[in-house]
């Protein structure tokens, strides 16, 4: 009886991880404004809360930059690469960087990225205004551009 | 990232993890000599997977031959080495369980199970891989270890 009980309880808990996890998948986070430093000047070296062309290999989007952090054990990363490609072929001033966590531990933790794929969604200054965690779908990654905040459009050098 | 190798049917590894909660409940119910074979049947499921991938396993031979002629073709295909390294960390889980459970730590056997049953359970209904999620940590801390 004690071990039935034991079983269930077990089981419990997967489910309450289960849905928590499933609520809060692939949905848009912003970053508190107060709390992302001045992003005005596009220096070389990126501040703390910016990130540059040069650390991602390519240049921003003068809308909104996808940085999307993969790892290669990691099955929603390929969908949510095709996601967020697509997204960035239909739109002109939408960048799409797909980067290897190995390859950019400097940015995992400057970020404190705990999980793939996570996707930082940089403003046209390479601001990371907020991420997208875990695998997403269409919706939440429009969802995150719309919440880009609107600034003055740097010229792309 | 490296040339990804031919895709599986992503249903496969959920119905694996389906019949291998099973065993692990059957782990948590039986008492104690049986419990360690079943679970020793555990570990070896684990060990094929994490070397010929989870469609080298008796699982995989399952859905194979019983449950995928009776649904139809996958919408998507899937990376084969996500859920192979998932088998890898179950392998140690379950393995580890196992092997404080021979040498007389009784308690190790069922915490054992009900980890692994956690994660096959969140694997087989949600489709949540937790030892994917882990891998980030996993290499967050060897380089720290390496700095």
């Amino acid at each position: 009886m004690l071990r039935l009980v034991l079983v269930l309880l077990v089981l419990a808990v997967a489910t309450a991880i289960g849905l928590w996890w499933r609520s809060r998948n692939g949905r848009y986070t912003a970053i508190d404004p107060a709390l992302v430093p001045d992003g005005s000047a596009g220096k070389a070296d990126a501040g703390p809360g910016l990130v540059a062309s040069n650390e991602i290999g390519a240049a921003l989007g003068s809308r909104a930059t996808f940085v999307q952090l993969s790892s290669e054990v990691c099955a929603p990363c390929r969908r949510t690469h095709a996601v967020l490609g697509a997204i960035a072929a239909e739109h002109d001033d939408v960048v799409h960087v797909d980067l290897d966590v190995t390859e950019h531990l400097d940015l995992v933790r400057r970020f404190n990225v705990l999980r793939t794929p996570t996707t930082l969604v940089l403003d046209p200054h390479g601001t990371v205004v907020g991420r997208l965690s875990g695998g997403t779908d269409r919706h939440h990654a429009l969802a995150a551009l719309s919440h880009v905040p609107a600034t003055s459009i740097r010229s792309k050098s | 990232m490296t040339e990804a190798p031919a895709g599986i049917d992503p249903r496969g590894p959920r119905f694996g993890a389906a019949l291998t909660a099973v065993l692990l409940v059957a782990v948590l119910l039986l008492p104690a000599p049986a419990s360690l074979v079943v679970l020793a049947v555990v570990v070896a499921s684990f060990a094929l997977g994490a070397v010929r991938g989870v469609g080298g396993t008796w699982q995989g031979w399952v859905y194979r031959t019983a449950v995928r002629p009776r649904l139809g073709a996958p919408t998507e295909l899937e990376d084969p080495r996500p859920p192979r390294f998932a088998q890898l960390v179950g392998l140690v889980v379950t393995g580890v369980g196992l092997l404080l459970g021979l040498a007389g730590v009784a308690a190790a056997v069922p915490v054992a199970a009900a980890l692994a049953l956690i994660a096959a359970f969140l694997n087989a209904v949600f489709g949540l891989c937790l030892g994917c999620e882990m891998y980030l940590l996993g290499v967050r801390l060897r380089s720290r270890a390496a700095a």
